[in-house]
């Protein structure tokens, strides 16, 4: 689960400027469209990008449907129920590249504290007829489900990047998304390290980069929204904000947010349960 | 006879020493800008001291020290109205010659061949004031891993990068001598001094004098450039009590080194590869890369292609990179280095001992930066003296 997917792997489809344009499909799933709306947010952009492909499936933005198969589908949402993890199967067999974005097709999102819990005292508690919902114990990433060309985080994507994963794409290259630490982006952005000033507590060391250094250029710490580095040793930087002062359950608590199943997050927080 | 004429004849030779009060150095830095040098020099930005661009002495952290340990930095109250009370903070030098991102050139598909553009921009001439005498030392390491000063050397096989050579070979650097060091400081068993040599690469060189109410600094000239630069200031003779007071304040923060690097680390690395304290500081190290990040003589890149989204144009950028990412090792089939460990162990061990076989110098010199800013206090010092006084030790 949550494996990082080889960089170094192309994605599958070769469109090529001044050939058919690709057919791109958009498809939702558990999740708050947040990361749709990246797309639609790319005001700059999106007409560029509209040259170059054909939106094909785009629920957020147009009504307009044209059948698959697709060149590339961008999926976000996670799966929660046996109805949506029988649909991500379609929607593999239709598409020559699947790029998952959004922590919650890439780990399962918030929605996963699910996992952390037992689902049906919470739909219990929560509905008038629970008999009538039907989910799953858990929340899970679409690729625990079907396999996935390129894994895009954040909670939400940070539209450069999914720009660049459509760029790359189109040009049949390897996107420049790197997978270090968020303290990459501070030394190269200049900003001063919070926690070793300020003692602030901060994910940034064990976190994905690729946000633009929001948090710590308004001095907070990292939540860590794109989820883990690819080396992340949530444990050693646990028992750090130990030293900063942090009680055990708000460390289980930082680990356990957007990213929550997310492997390197969870066993951490799993430490302080 | 023209200014500049007239300059030359009056250019201070290498080795004098004068004395100026701090209105002095206000007038070295207005001569710096006037004669066309963007002004690098330490400030306070957000509770650290940072090199950034500045306007006058006023910038300066005046007054201001700092505590630092391993995982922490703390801006304190440092002697009322001194300059260069602090020590070395986050950044260096290095962010100036070796950018973190730079444009290396681009290229546009035109009919049936394609286009190449160089960067349009010019390298800026910089002047950086207040380099430790270990920026100083991590400098002369980049020059040689960047090739500077060797470009006549191509034909032995001698690589200059361009980028840093132009850069570099038009700025001015005016040293500071340290009045104190810290407790992650450790120049001297590097090799290295709180105070500069000649020859190692400074124009000019600083050093602050505060007794009793009285404050001034020194400035000795360590290049004809530097030597030409002060001639157009104002200044007094150093009085014998002035040198002295130097020698004292050199001695006096030899002293105060916080920490000790063992002796003989390069061939004791060398012979311990698979020693288990390699395991044990994997268990700490984050792989987050702060320390290469804040090196001084970290040099590390990543080379990438940016294309726009028709595919015809394309850009080539660098940005610097670190060997504890995994990428970076990546070679045909998968990266070499996939454990923290190993990467642990490639940093380490290319700091204090591959380098010598490589380029012929440590390519640490001690400024304890990977110590302070290392989000878990992991110590190059103490991880080299826990190799050696273990039991398994190979020798
Ligand atoms: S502020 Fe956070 S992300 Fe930035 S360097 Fe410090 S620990 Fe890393
Ligand atoms: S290895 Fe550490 S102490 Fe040595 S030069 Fe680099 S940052 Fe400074
Ligand atoms: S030694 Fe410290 S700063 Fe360097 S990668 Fe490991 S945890 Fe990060």
């Amino acid at each position: 689960m949550n494996a990082m997917l080889n960089k170094k792997a192309k994605p599958k489809t070769s469109a090529k400027p001044g050939r058919a344009k690709p057919k791109v499909a958009v498809w939702k799933f558990a999740s708050c469209d947040g990361c749709q709306l990246s797309l639609l947010s790319c005001e700059d952009e999106l007409l560029d990008v509209v040259g170059e492909i054909q939106i094909a499936y785009f629920l957020e933005a147009t009504s307009a449907k044209i059948e698959g198969p697709y060149d590339i589908s961008l999926v976000e949402g996670s799966i929660t129920t046996e109805h949506d993890a029988k649909r991500i199967r379609k929607i593999r067999e239709q598409s020559k590249a699947l790029i998952t974005i959004g922590a919650c097709a890439t780990s399962g999102g918030i929605q996963a504290l699910r996992n952390f819990a037992d689902v049906n005292a919470y739909t219990r508690a929560v509905y008038a007829r629970p008999d009538y919902i039907h989910t799953l114990k858990t929340s899970s990433p679409i690729q625990d489900h079907v396999p996935v060309d390129y894994e895009l985080r954040g909670c939400p994507i940070n539209k450069m990047q999914l720009l660049e994963v459509i760029n790359a794409t189109l040009n049949g290259r390897t996107p420049n998304i790197s997978h270090v630490s968020q303290c990459i982006e501070c030394k190269r952005r200049g900003t001063v390290c919070l926690m070793v000033v300020k003692g602030i507590p901060c994910l940034g060391p064990v976190t994905h980069a690729g946000c633009g250094n929001i948090c710590p250029t308004t001095d907070r710490g990292c939540f860590g929204c794109f989820g883990p580095s690819e080396a992340a040793n949530g444990a050693s930087l646990a028992r750090q904000l130990e030293r900063l002062g942090m009680s055990k359950r708000e460390i289980r608590d930082f680990f356990r947010s957007y990213n929550a199943n997310a492997v390197a997050f969870r066993e951490t927080s799993e430490i302080y349960d | 006879m023209t200014q500049s004429q007239k300059s030359v004849q009056q250019a201070l030779p290498e080795g004098t020493v004068v004395r100026v009060g701090p209105d002095g150095l206000e007038a070295l830095v207005a001569l710096l800008k006037q004669v066309g040098y963007t002004t690098i020099g330490p400030t306070v930005k957000d509770d650290a001291v940072v090199y950034q661009e500045i306007n006058t002495t006023k910038d300066f952290p005046i007054g201001w020290a700092d505590d630092q340990d391993g995982g922490t930095y703390r801006l304190v109250q440092g002697t009322k109205g001194a300059f260069f009370d602090y020590l070395v903070g986050p950044t260096s030098p290095k962010r100036y010659f070796f950018p973190p991102q730079n444009k290396l050139w681009g290229a546009s598909k035109e009919q049936g061949h394609f286009e190449v553009e160089k960067p349009a921009e010019e390298a800026p001439s910089y002047a950086f004031i207040g380099v430790r005498s270990c920026e100083l030392r991590a400098i002369i390491v980049q020059d040689r891993v960047f090739g500077f000063a060797r470009e006549d050397q191509h034909d032995k096989g001698i690589f200059s990068d361009p980028y840093y050579v132009e850069r570099r070979k038009k700025s001015l650097i005016i040293a500071v001598n340290c009045r104190r060091a810290g407790k992650t400081c450790f120049c001297v068993s590097m090799g290295g001094d709180p105070h500069v040599r000649h020859g190692e690469g400074f124009d000019l060189a600083l050093t602050e004098i505060m007794e009793g109410s009285q404050h001034h600094f020194l400035i000795e000239v360590g290049s004809e450039r530097g030597g030409l630069i002060l001639a157009l200031l104002p200044f007094e003779a150093a009085k014998d009590q002035d040198l002295v007071a130097r020698k004292t304040q050199a001695e006096k923060a030899r002293g105060q080194m916080g920490r000790t690097m063992v002796a003989d680390v390069n061939p004791l690395l060398k012979n311990n590869l698979t020693h288990s304290r390699w395991e044990d500081v994997a268990s700490r190290c984050l792989s987050c890369a702060n320390c290469t990040m804040v090196c001084p003589t970290c040099f590390c890149s990543n080379v990438e292609e940016r294309t726009d989204l028709t595919g015809d144009h394309t850009e080539r950028w660098r940005t610097w990179d670190s060997c504890f990412s995994i990428d970076y090792s990546y070679i045909h089939g998968g990266p070499i280095r996939k454990e923290t460990k190993s990467r642990y162990r490639q940093w380490m061990t290319h700091k204090l001992s591959s380098w010598w076989d490589q380029f012929g110098l440590s390519g640490c010199v001690g400024c304890g930066r990977c110590i302070t800013w290392c989000p878990v206090g992991i110590d190059i010092t103490q991880e080299a003296a826990a190799i050696k006084k273990s039991e398994e030790c190979q020798t």
